[in-house]
């Protein structure tokens, strides 16, 4: 009842937004600025120059092609992780400079925002896209599909989560972003607390991405469940498709509690209602108890994908067929309907009774069990398998180990007296960037590598892969062995300074694993850049490139726009592994035309009036988030009336296509 | 230890199927639109869970009894009830391809939409002017936030039909055009079994 | 069974014994058997972990591809019932074992239980020592009602004496965590949490806010003196002493948001201070919560957060969409104890609740700007 809200200037044109909220006086947003704009007129210069612009329109940005949407889900993935990865750098550096009365080179403002944006940026905007673009890229093709059963919903979907993504980053060089942490806990969120711009930008630039990601849950969902071809029925989907298919059904059902609390905390800021407010009944703890059955979930959202990529690249390396399918696919069901029954483990010290507590706890160990069977399944599939070390593999065997650790402090966080001494301490961080990055981003890693031949035609380069994976999997132990120790040594989360001057060679050994790790991005990047340079030495001319088991495998890479000639028939789980084992023949000839949607560009300008709008709210420009807002109603209507959304491929181009993989494939043959 | 399954199959294998399966545009939009509905309705189960938690906390306000008129909500109900019948006459026109007749039944359906939304504006109208606004207690923001949802999606029902009936009435009840009648019909259910729990657990059980 | 002091607990932390740390080697004993269960825990967990790692290991190196000469190839190998029920059985077998040891340590070592004399050092009729917490922007406020004095950022307690924590906050979150005594606990406006605990070796210790709670978060330490029984009295007198004293106005200019603020002492000068905080009114003119409480849901029974009948660990079962609304009442309640967290101040602190103020809406216009 101390601090009341802030009277806040507003001006009709421009809202609350004023000149002096563009942080002209800080430095390292300056430069930022100045890089991100000269990078940024570079590459329009480019485009240009280059005369790309109507090519990128037409064939990318208003793209339905689930191949494309994919690509174009890892470039947002890629381009945020840069920006979520150089917080962590500055996080690194401020606590490794902090010791001894020196307040480090951050203030508490900037502090605050910056591990609060790390935060939302990892999850929201890198990992989701990640695993959304490899899902986007490979489930119709590992089913047999054309593409996706809402091709446009598709488009309109990843342009919502540019949308959340342009958001977030324009709040670093317009206003401030949040300074809650991540998950934006009232009443630290509310408008007594925060009552600037940062937390609405939070909210806005979720809640955009949120839309995106639900109806691309659908999408995928209904795909899975429709568009599977002839004879793949439910267990003989590949282990990827599985976990695809629990993942969006998780999306489907945690998404939209998301967006409701999300609701609710707007309501609270912009109409002073009262749901989690200190006073008239409000209840914070209702927000902490929503926001975590999301969130959860979420994390296993991101990391049941991630174990299907390792499923799939297990099964191939190893020459050998995934031990134990049923017991995989069972496992990864029950994973999806514990993770409904566990959230509360995340506030085990906010008093709830023992018997709750206990029973949140013993939930959340026995999900220990069907992730602890996942883990012997891969390990039969490397028994007595024949295993080729490519940089799949190495990602996977890095997974394995890494992730045995990471669940490990996990179920001892799970013990209610444990987790009492270890909840928000570095324990806990170092506990979830373990299975995040060793589960999550050594998944993407994994997989990139596997599909980038497929969806380009040729294959990564493999020394600077290798560079890459040992700077990454050196430095992510070097960076959070410290965080594990100093955890356990009761050092808590989110400190921007420290007293005890003992610690100070933890966070500099810290500081150096996140710099053996930024070596890693690099090598990676250069490994894209090389690969790209070298194509033709590297390129892949039989579409199967590691004797793949599975249906992607059996088009040509890049696969046509119709991904399949001819519609295959499966008998077993690993199809295209079955269909080489009994001779199977590629069709020549009597194609016939191919039904196909058609690119629009109603998605992208929908996101862009969405982000409008979004803005508009941010900012409180009440006129532009009508006009935004009415746009954005009349554009959906106006998309309804087209009715004219899809063409047929003619015979003829199929024909030519297929004969042209023909002559590929011959050339293959010979220099095989 | 290991059993192998080696299933030969009887027959040679034949991988690509005499006929091309066919999907047809819009043949999983009822799917779709079906696990659409489900997310909305976790929306709704938020939105209800939080009434449930905050329902009973007045803040030293005014509490349901005090505030709500049961008879006018019960017309209220009659009039979402009314219109999910008459959507129904709509459909079964649709299914008879009796063009006229549909666009009738959907404008009845129609004013009977904008009458319940008519009853809730001036039920809120009326709240708001008494002090019993969105922000006066936890209860009221979470009994404002979720009727104001299902009047939100009742409102948008009425744009989304409005669309449809151009669309009809330009096109014919075309195959597209009666997907698209079929899911407003679907969405608009929903919207009625929603209202029912509104009903019953925030209103009637607020009045015990 | 937590008390022993396992021989593989002491095994699997020996790695860390060299580090000075509060959490590993405490000096309290209800942190102590905290520590104990988190190295059982460890100890059962790595059963199953090592071996697993190990085999990841071998298993890679042997079957290799370059490696062809000795291991067997075998593509067939890929269903073996027998092997399936075991990597179900074998975690399952753990878990049954840890979540055994879950449910009685989560039981005794729960923080609203007050301590027994199973704890080390506390006698059974000792009278435990009563300190009210309030996290305020950025510090910590200590009351001793017993002794009529508070402090800020820094707290006391004489050895071998349980301390019942009650803790409150005034505007955000935070948590309240001194490792040497016990596990963290948050602290939340209008809400009251408990803790017990006990420090059985003098010393100077660390305390922390361990939840974020804003900009002045880091500097929200204090230190926490373990004392003999007349060091303890003559760090009370010396606070009463202090000539300081702790009315409403002067708690007035602590609300006033600070950071790394240095000690203060005060006599205490108003006794219903911290229930007034609890509650939120301390101003003139609010309304106690638990006096609004008996007011407006008098009608409805009880605020459905403190309903203590449908607690219990059986509320998974509604199915996880539904289940909000059970999930917040169900922090709430706290089987067996008050029904606190989000509840009202219990029975003996109502009595002093203040009459309803009259202006029941201006105190809350600020909230209802835009």
């Amino acid at each position: 009842m101390a601090i009341t809200g802030q009277e806040i200037e507003s001006s009709f044109l421009f809202g609350r937004l004023t000149l002096d909220k563009f942080p002209l006086d800080v430095p390292i947003v300056v430069g930022t600025f100045a890089v991100v704009a000269v990078g940024g007129a570079a590459l329009v210069a480019v485009v240009t120059y280059f005369r790309l612009w109507g090519y990128l329109w037409r064939d990318w940005l208003t793209s339905v092609d689930h191949k494309k949407i994919g690509i174009m889900y890892m470039i947002l993935g890629m381009v945020m992780f840069l920006r979520g990865f150089a917080d962590a750098i500055m996080m690194r550096l401020q606590q490794v400079w902090a010791f001894n009365g020196s307040e480090g080179y951050l203030n508490a403002h900037h502090y605050d925002q910056i591990f609060t944006a790390h935060g939302t940026i990892m999850i929201f905007f890198v990992a989701m896209p990640f695993i959304t673009g490899l899902m986007n890229f490979v489930v119709p093709l590992q089913i047999g599909a054309r593409d996706v059963s809402f091709p446009f919903l598709n488009n309109f979907s990843f342009w919502m989560t540019v949308g959340g993504a342009v958001l977030v980053m324009i709040s670093l060089f317009v206003g401030e972003f949040a300074m809650t942490g991540w998950l934006a806990f009232p009443p630290l969120s509310g408008i007594v607390a925060s009552p600037t711009e940062g937390v609405d930008y939070y909210i806005w630039g979720l809640q955009i991405a949120g839309v995106g990601t639900t109806l691309s849950g659908i999408n995928l969902l209904v795909t899975i469940l429709k568009m599977r071809c002839p004879g793949m029925t439910l267990m003989r989907m590949p282990v990827f498709t599985w976990t695809a298919l629990c993942t969006n059904v998780l999306i489907v059902a945690t998404f939209p509690v998301l967006t409701a609390t999300l609701v609710l905390l707007a309501l609270d800021r912009y109409l002073g209602m009262n749901f989690f407010t200190n006073d008239l009944g409000g209840n914070p703890m209702l927000y902490v108890n929503l926001i975590w059955i999301w969130g959860h979930p979420e994390v296993y959202i991101l990391v049941l994908p991630a174990f299907g990529i390792f499923s799939e690249v297990t099964a191939t390396f190893c020459g050998k067929r995934l031990f134990g399918y049923n017991s995989m696919v069972y496992a990864t069901i029950c994973i999806t309907i514990l993770s409904y029954l566990v959230w509360l483990h995340h506030f085990f010290t906010m008093g709830s009774g023992p018997s709750v507590n206990s029973f949140f706890g013993i939930a959340t160990m026995i999900i220990s069990i069907p992730t602890g069977a996942k883990v012997f399944n891969w390990l039969f599939t490397m028994y007595r398998g024949r295993i080729r070390f490519e940089l799949p593999m190495m990602w996977t065997v890095a997974f394995m180990l890494t992730f045995c650790i990471g669940g490990m402090t996990g179920v001892m966080l799970a013990v209610p007296p444990a987790d009492f001494v270890l909840h928000n301490s570095l324990f806990l961080v170092a506990h979830f960037h373990n299975v995040i990055i060793g589960g999550v981003v050594y998944g993407v890693f994994a997989g990139i590598n596997y599909w980038w031949p497929k969806a380009f035609g040729f294959r990564l380069n493999e020394f600077w892969g290798r560079v890459s994976f040992w700077c990454w999997v050196v430095g992510f132990w070097v960076a959070f062995m410290p965080l594990y120790i100093v955890g356990l040594m009761g050092v808590t989360r989110r400190l921007r300074t420290f007293d005890d001057p003992s610690l100070q060679v933890y966070f500099a050994i810290a500081a150096l694993g996140a710099l053996l790790i930024a070596a890693g991005i690099g090598a990676m990047l250069m490994q894209f850049y090389v690969s790209i340079r070298d194509r033709d030495q590297l390129r892949d001319t039989t579409g199967d490139i590691w004797g793949g088991r599975t249906l992607e495998w059996s088009t040509s890479s890049p696969p046509p726009d119709y991904n399949f000639a001819v519609t295959p028939v499966v008998y077993d789980v690993d199809a295209w592994q079955d269909m080489k084992e009994h001779g199977y023949q590629r069709p020549l000839s009597d194609f016939k035309p191919i039904h196909m949607p058609r690119n629009t560009g109603a998605g992208i300008i929908l996101a862009g009036i969405s982000t409008a709008l979004g803005f508009a709210l941010v900012w409180h420009i009440w006129w532009l988030a009508a006009v935004s807002f009415l746009a954005l109603i009349l554009g959906a209507i106006l998309h309804t009336f087209n009715y004219n959304r899809d063409f047929h491929i003619p015979a003829a181009t199929v024909t030519a296509t297929e004969d042209a993989r023909s002559r590929a494939l011959g050339q293959a043959g010979q220099t095989a | 230890m290991s059993t192998p399954i080696i299933t030969e199959p009887t027959d040679p294998r034949v991988f690509h199927p005499e006929e091309e399966p066919h999907h047809p545009e819009g043949h999983s939009t009822p799917l779709g639109f079906w696990i659409y509905l489900m997310s909305d309705c976790l929306i709704f189960a938020t939105l209800f869970g939080t009434f449930a938690v905050l329902g009973q906390r007045y803040g030293g306000g005014p509490g349901p009894k005090e505030l709500f008129d049961l008879w006018l909500i019960a017309l209220n109900t009659a009039m979402l009830l009314f219109s999910s019948i008459t959507y129904g006459f709509a459909m079964l026109a649709m299914h008879r391809g009796d063009q006229k007749e549909v666009m009738k039944w959907l404008g009845i359906t129609a004013g009977f939409g904008l009458a319940f939304l008519a009853i809730e504006l001036y039920e809120f109208n009326h709240l708001i002017h008494i002090g019993a606004g969105p922000g006066r207690s936890a209860f009221l923001s979470a009994f404002f936030t979720l009727v104001g949802t299902h009047g939100l999606h009742v409102t948008f029902g009425l744009i989304w039909m409005a669309a449809l009936v151009l669309q009809v009435r330009k096109h014919g009840l075309t195959s597209a055009n009666q997907r698209r009648l079929e899911c407003l019909s679907m969405f608009w259910h929903f919207l009625d079994v929603i209202w029912i729990g509104v009903f019953t657990f925030v209103y009637l059980m607020g009045m015990i | 069974m937590i008390r022993s002091r396992s021989l593989i607990a002491a095994i699997a932390l020996a790695t860390l014994a060299g580090c000075s740390s509060e959490v590993l080697a405490p000096s309290g004993d209800v942190a102590a058997k905290l520590r104990d269960v988190l190295g059982i825990t460890t100890a059962l967990i790595l059963v199953i972990v090592l071996p697993v790692m190990v085999a990841i290991v071998a298993i890679a190196i042997r079957y290799r591809k370059s490696d062809q000469s000795e291991a067997k190839y075998d593509p067939h190998f890929h269903h073996s019932t027998s092997l399936e029920l075991l990597i179900w059985a074998a975690p399952l077998v753990i878990i049954i074992w840890l979540g055994a040891l879950t449910w009685v340590s989560t039981h005794k070592l729960d923080p609203y239980r007050p301590l027994d004399e199973e704890t080390r050092g506390v006698e059974a009729d000792a009278e435990p020592l009563v300190v009210e917490v309030v996290a305020m922007d950025w510090k910590w406020l200590f009351f001793y009602p017993q002794y009529g004095i508070a402090t800020v950022n820094e707290l006391a307690a004489p050895l071998d004496r349980p301390i019942a924590f009650k803790l409150t906050s005034t505007e955000v979150m935070n948590a309240f965590y001194v490792p040497t005594l016990a596990g963290m606990i948050y602290t939340m406006p209008g809400m009251e949490t408990k803790l017990h605990a006990v420090i059985n070796e003098p010393g100077e210790f660390k305390g922390m806010s361990s939840h974020y709670s804003g900009a002045g978060f880091s500097g929200m330490k204090f230190p926490f003196y373990g004392l003999e029984q007349e060091g303890f009295d003559a760090w009370v007198a010396k606070v009463r002493d202090s000539g300081q004293t702790l009315d409403r106005e002067r708690y007035r200019e602590l609300l006033k948001p600070s950071e790394n603020e240095p000690a203060a002492y005060f006599a205490l000068g108003d006794e219903a201070l911290y229930h007034d905080i609890l509650n939120r009114c301390v101003e003139p003119g609010q309304t106690c919560m638990d006096a609004m409480m008996t007011d407006g849901a008098g009608a409805h029974g009880m605020d459905p957060g403190m309903d203590n009948g449908e607690g219990g660990p059986d509320m998974g079962e509604g199915g996880a969409d539904m289940g909000e609304g059970g999930a917040a009442g169900e922090t709430g309640s706290h089987e067996g104890h008050d029904a606190m967290p989000t509840a009202m101040p219990s029975d003996e602190d109502s009595a002093r609740a203040k009459p309803s103020g009259p202006a029941l809406t201006n105190q809350y216009a600020f909230l209802s700007q835009n």
